[in-house]
């Protein structure tokens, strides 16, 4: 296999955040990946004792997607939303809202496939219902009493140009 | 770290002129005049960037009254990039397991077509 491909992340407007990664299959297989209860299951936040115990998906414009993950030792988390677009193997977008809100207001997930020699690329981007609602997802994840040397800091800098 | 403080944060790195600034500050601190030789823009266009990237914290003025140096403040923008290392690493995480679910999906459909 392949070396790891890299994930970008940035933040394109102060309602998006956005996120690219190559993937080594066609298309049509990140679709199915993507949007297959069973294969989701596989991979979608399952990790440290994660379990997506509830996938379903009703794909189809309004139609509705749940996610409930469990953990080992007791905690759920579950979150949900409707599909606004859906365009076979190339663009889905949907809402997103987490049971317990963690930021207020929800947000519309865009997905973007596009396949090059036999490679695809996927665009997620997530616009969040206001600007104070991205700042909360964003400081939702702050570690705090973070230091960081300047090498560190210009290698942000060269990612964020 | 308040919401408010990381919105201008974030509103201040969405431009490219000013995440110029902050690279070049990132190797020491300059002048407004350093600052400004490398962009096809004037003093006051490069000042303005500067009061915007000063009220977000992510730069400062030195001491020296004449020259006035601007330096980079590293932990607001540490404080920021942590957020989007976490989430990174989240989304790393899962694309990982996506990377080897899609191998074994090609891997299948080679077996079904032979």
């Amino acid at each position: 296999m392949n070396k790891t491909e890299t994930l970008q992340v940035t933040t394109p407007s102060d309602r998006e955040i956005a996120m690219t990664r190559v993937f080594d299959a066609p298309r049509r297989l990140v679709w199915d990946a993507y949007t297959k209860p069973e294969l989701l299951k596989r991979w979608l936040g399952v990790f440290g004792g994660w379990e997506l115990a509830v996938c379903e998906v009703d794909l189809r414009v309004g139609g509705k997607y749940r996610y409930e993950w469990r953990n080992s030792d007791g905690r759920r988390m579950g979150m949900g939303g409707v599909f606004r677009e859906i365009v076979k193997p190339e663009r889905i977008v949907c809402t997103e809202v987490f049971d317990e809100a963690w930021y207020p207001g929800g947000a519309v997930d865009t997905v973007v496939l596009v396949e090059k020699d036999g490679k695809t690329t996927m665009t997620t981007t997530m616009r969040c219902a206001s600007k104070e609602a991205r700042d909360a997802v964003l400081k939702s994840g702050m570690t705090k009493g973070v230091t960081q040397s300047y090498d560190k800091l210009a290698e942000v800098l060269a990612e964020l140009a | 770290m308040n919401t408010q403080s990381l919105n201008a944060t974030f509103a201040a790195l969405a431009d490219p002129t000013r995440r110029a600034i902050l690279r070049r500050l990132a190797s020491g601190e300059a002048s407004v005049t350093d600052l400004a030789q490398p962009f096809a823009m004037s003093q006051p266009a490069i000042s303005k960037h500067l009061k915007v990237l000063e009220r977000a914290g992510l730069i400062s003025c030195g001491r020296d009254a004449q020259r006035r140096p601007r330096r980079l403040e590293a932990k607001r923008l540490a404080e920021a990039n942590a957020w989007l290392e976490n989430y990174r690493r989240y989304w790393e995480g899962n694309y990982q397991r996506l990377d080897a679910l899609l191998e074994e999906l090609k891997s299948k459909q080679r077996g079904r077509k032979r």
